[in-house]
């Protein structure tokens, strides 16, 4: 494979150059006992036609929201991504470029960062935001450790479930070796209720964390709970859909002490889940403990306003076992291409993506309410996702699968999370989805229940 | 002509009433929002994003692009970082909307062909690894090393023993110690020698029955490979510890030796370092984990396996699972890119690649080690570690104005003052992309560097858009965001 630009002429003049006859003598120092000395067992190398040919052939075999309509979210969205996201983001100064340690060689990176920290600052209606962590499970446990080394109590995290069960399953196993408990609060009717979360509540809680809109699309009762929170001296944590910002209140002006979210909808593609975007935002009293990396202002030698990296004393490379978080990589080209995204949007593009949303998600809902054995299961206020059931003799997952028969991926089947609930099926609506769109998951549906 | 400084900020560039053109109004005469959201839940208004044009966005980020060093335009030497080329094939593959359109939560029989492509990758991992299963959820490599370490403890809580410690090198990345507390454990140093290898008495004096793992990176944060190995790893079996190996430094072993056959238990991988993932100025990166065969049940769900009828599925019935350490399967993009760089390279390209970044590291040494002496020997692996004491010492030219000096030259910075082991550290990787004219053209600049008066080098950079940008007063009075005034 021609990946190595060494001619036979490079080779000869290096060894003998460095005092070699052979490479393998460089390696002599890897004793002969732990050496291979067999090649690898993998498959034998491809040249780029013939990789394309055969990668090409394997992608051509998945469904996707690229070849079906796409009702699928719990936090990962199918929206519309304008082409200068994928032009610029795409550069290759901003693409193949390392973290920016080097200041003066990264000066357009650490600008950006800058500018996408505060505009989730602005979004979110907190005072700071960091530069990225990987997604929103693993946000959720750095808030939960920010909140326990900040309140000194060690005793729990509160949470709903109505929070994504991904984000609870991530937080029980990073607490499986540490004294903290997770209590997790039912919800009913798919909300949390306040007296709840109340009840839970105990001295040595560090923490509530609740999602709003909810895993189930619904908008909780944030202000409620984060004064709950608060009253008995436990820090609030809400977990956001960033498109919901368009149009709802923000987090801050409920009074949230941190707020993460799933970022990937802000110009990110799906790509299974990953690479994703973990947003993290707080108020700025906790500067000093937020995880991850920081840019800030500052001016060079002569006067000029530039960006570096700071508050590094808090990272594992300067502070090692003390640091406040262990992430050294994070996700820095998604959080570049949301924030190319919210540029081109604006505030009134912005907007409209949750709105029209917001809109199409309650066409829809009005529309699969109207199919015999459709039942939307409750009628409160949703933003764009929301939770639709069959009668008890049709599961989900096979009426999804059967949707899916006739190119809609329609939605989420509960019982992968909720086992006592197999006939509930999580359906969001983006900007993307037009009525036709909607026409076509509702006949899918039809057709589904009428075969199952 | 390249601009001459940083761009105005988003924000300052915002005036009232510039719009998008993404998306159409909703219709006039629609029901208000309100009647389908209750008013108590809308904001007053939007959130106050800068008002541009789309040419005014485009040029903004092209102009800041046009502030960076990149790979693709420079040669980046980067210690520790493995910054090789990152071939444009990849990212075409990934692009392809059966990878790159697929949403996490579609059924196992809907992505066959991904899972497929994942499924191999976890089997080319173990092999590369010499070790038996493969986990690919975590999303970084300090994330990979915390999974692993949660793995080592539901080990030693299967077997009914708590353990309290972990051992790390005082060579070793900040992630390992700071991956050790965050699982739960107490990191402890483990001194280096003078040869920069492990001190095999100090390692000894701090082995113990407290001890849950030791955590090597092996070949070392210093270039070298620790031939101690074998001895190191049968002192921790006798003592019923792990060994972990940090894989930051795969890309000097590929095919010649596996981390498994070194007597490694766990170990995680950069594929954005060894499997050319691009580094997009701080990620996304990803953080495979290997295990040997008796740890295998612990790693996190799901893993995708393949049943009797061939069909692969991501299994989530581990009852000895830790659980899961991220939402999603992990960052699927990253892991796209490494299997079809493996594919590329096949057994024997995995190999040269491995021998390339070896020799170029070499190369270098013996053109640099009479002017940049480097205190752990001559030879290395696929990076060394040169130290600027000397001149520190002589002409008070600290390795930090000798990297910004390359700045003026073209070249990125080599890694400085890591490992913190080695005064005035220059660590310096060229990766195997590099062609021997490159090489030289670095060589010709540190040399050159050498015999610059230290006026010149304190004033460097002199032709990069800012010039030392004030880091005390940045972490002194921090300002992390823009604000109107």
């Amino acid at each position: 494979m021609a990946y190595t630009p060494h001619t036979p002429e490079d080779l000869a003049e290096m060894l003998a150059a460095v005092g070699v006859a052979r490479v393998e003598e460089l390696f002599e120092t890897v004793p002969e006992a732990n050496r291979l000395n067999r090649p690898l067992d993998i498959p034998a190398s491809m040249n780029e036609l013939e990789l394309t040919r055969y990668a090409s052939e394997i992608a051509g075999r998945n469904q996707s929201a690229g070849t079906e309509i796409c009702f699928m979210g719990g936090g990962f969205y199918d929206h519309f991504i304008p082409a200068l996201v994928d032009q610029l983001a795409g550069r290759s100064e901003f693409y193949t470029a390392y973290t920016p340690y080097q200041a003066e060689a990264s000066q357009g990176t650490l600008q950006a960062i800058f500018e996408f920290q505060t505009l989730v600052a602005e979004l979110t209606g907190m005072d700071l935001a960091n530069a990225s962590l990987y997604e929103c499970a693993t946000a959720v446990v750095e808030a939960a450790f920010l909140a326990m080394t900040t309140t000194g109590r060690l005793g729990r995290i509160v949470m709903s479930d109505a929070v994504h069960p991904e984000h609870r399953q991530t937080l029980a196993t990073y607490l499986k070796n540490l004294e903290a408990e997770l209590v997790v609060v039912p919800s009913v009717n798919q909300r949390t209720r306040p007296e709840d979360i109340a009840e839970a509540l105990t001295d040595d809680t560090a923490a509530v964390v609740i999602q709003h809109p909810n895993f189930f699309g619904n908008l909780e009762d944030a202000e409620s709970l984060v004064k709950l929170a608060q009253g008995k001296g436990a820090l609030a944590i809400m977990s956001v859909d960033p498109i919901s910002l368009g149009l709802l209140k923000n987090p801050g002006s409920y009074g949230a002490d941190i707020v993460v979210a799933e970022g990937q909808s802000l110009g990110n593609i799906l790509s299974f889940g990953g690479p994703s975007l973990g947003l993290f935002a707080c108020r700025s009293e906790f500067m000093r403990k937020m995880p991850g990396r920081l840019v800030g202002e500052t001016v060079d030698r002569k006067g000029k306003r530039c960006y570096t990296l700071t508050l590094q004393t808090r990272e594992q490379h300067i502070r090692r076992e003390k640091a406040t978080s262990n992430i050294c990589t994070n996700q820095g080209l998604m959080a570049l291409r949301a924030a190319i995204y919210l540029a081109d949007l604006g505030p009134g593009g912005f907007r409209q993506v949750a709105e029209t949303s917001a809109r199409q998600a309650h066409k829809a809902a009005a529309r699969l309410a109207q199919i015999p054995g459709v039942e939307r299961v409750l009628d409160g206020p949703f933003f764009r996702e929301f939770v639709v059931r069959f009668e008890p003799t049709r599961k989900a997952a096979i009426v999804a699968q059967r949707a899916r028969d006739q190119g809609v991926l329609a939605g989420i089947p509960l019982s992968d999370y909720y086992p006592d609930r197999p006939n509930d099926l999580l359906v969001a609506v983006t900007e993307k989805r037009t009525d036709s769109d909607i026409q076509a998951l509702a006949l899918a549906l039809e057709v589904a229940l009428a075969s199952v | 002509m390249e601009p001459s400084g940083p761009p105005p900020l988003l924000f300052e560039q915002s005036r009232t009433g510039r719009k998008s053109s993404v998306l159409a109004a909703t219709p006039e005469g629609s029901n208000p929002i309100s009647s389908l959201i209750p008013e108590q839940f809308l904001a007053d208004k939007p959130p106050s994003l800068p008002e541009l044009d789309e040419l005014s966005v485009v040029r903004h980020y092209v102009r800041l692009s046009q502030l960076n060093f990149a790979i693709d335009k420079n040669f980046y030497p980067l210690g520790s970082c493995t910054m090789k080329y990152n071939p444009k094939r990849n990212e075409r593959i990934a692009s392809l909307p059966g990878f790159a359109s697929v949403h996490p939560y579609q059924p196992a029989s809907s992505v066959q062909g991904l899972l497929e492509v994942l499924y191999e990758l976890q089997n080319y991992l173990a092999e590369i690894a010499g070790l038996h299963a493969v986990s690919l959820q975590p999303a970084a490599g300090a994330h990979g090393e915390l999974t692993a370490l949660l793995v080592a403890a539901a080990h030693f809580r299967s077997i009914g023993e708590k353990r309290a410690n972990v051992l790390v090198p005082d060579s070793a990345h900040g992630t390992n110690p700071s991956s050790a507390h965050i699982a739960g454990f107490d990191a402890v140093t483990v001194k280096s020698g003078a040869n920069g290898l492990v001190d095999l008495e100090d390692l000894k004096a701090k082995l113990n029955d407290q001890t849950a793992v030791f955590m090597i990176t092996n070949p070392n944060t210093a270039g070298l490979f620790d031939h101690q190995i074998s001895t190191i790893s049968s002192m921790l079996r006798e003592k019923g510890a792990l060994m972990y190996l940090d894989g930051a430094n795969m890309n000097a072993i590929l095919g010649v030796v596996r981390p498994g056959d070194m007597g490694a238990d766990l170990m995680h991988y950069n594929p954005h370092k060894t499997f050319s993932g691009p580094h997009g100025g701080g990620g996304p990166g990803a953080g495979p984990i290997a295990v040997r065969e008796h740890l295998a049940k612990f790693l996190p769900s799901p893993m995708v396996v393949k049943n009797g009828n061939g069909l692969y599925e991501l299994d989530f019935n581990r009852p000895e699972s830790i659980g899961r350490v991220r939402a999603t399967f992990g960052n699927v993009g990253v892991l796209v890119r490494a299997w079809a760089y493996i594919r590329s390279q096949g057994p024997d390209g995995l190999k040269n690649i491995s021998e390339m970044a070896v020799l170029n590291a070499n190369y270098l040494l013996a053109n640099l080690k009479d002017v940049y002496p480097v205190p752990m020997g001559d030879r290395c692996m696929h990076e060394f570690v040169a130290s600027a004491r000397a001149m520190s010492r002589e002409k008070g030219v600290r390795a930090m104005d000798i990297a910004k000096r390359l700045l003026d030259y073209g070249f990125h910075a080599p890694t400085v003052y890591f490992p913190l082991i080695i005064a005035e550290a220059l660590m310096i990787e060229p990766t195997e992309s590099e062609s021997k004219q490159t090489l030289d053209q670095f060589i010709t600049a540190m040399r050159a560097i050498a015999s610059e008066s230290p006026e010149v080098l304190h004033a460097a950079p002199v032709t990069t858009p800012v010039d030392r940008p004030d880091e005390v007063q940045a972490a002194k009075n921090p300002v992390l965001r823009w604000r109107a005034n």
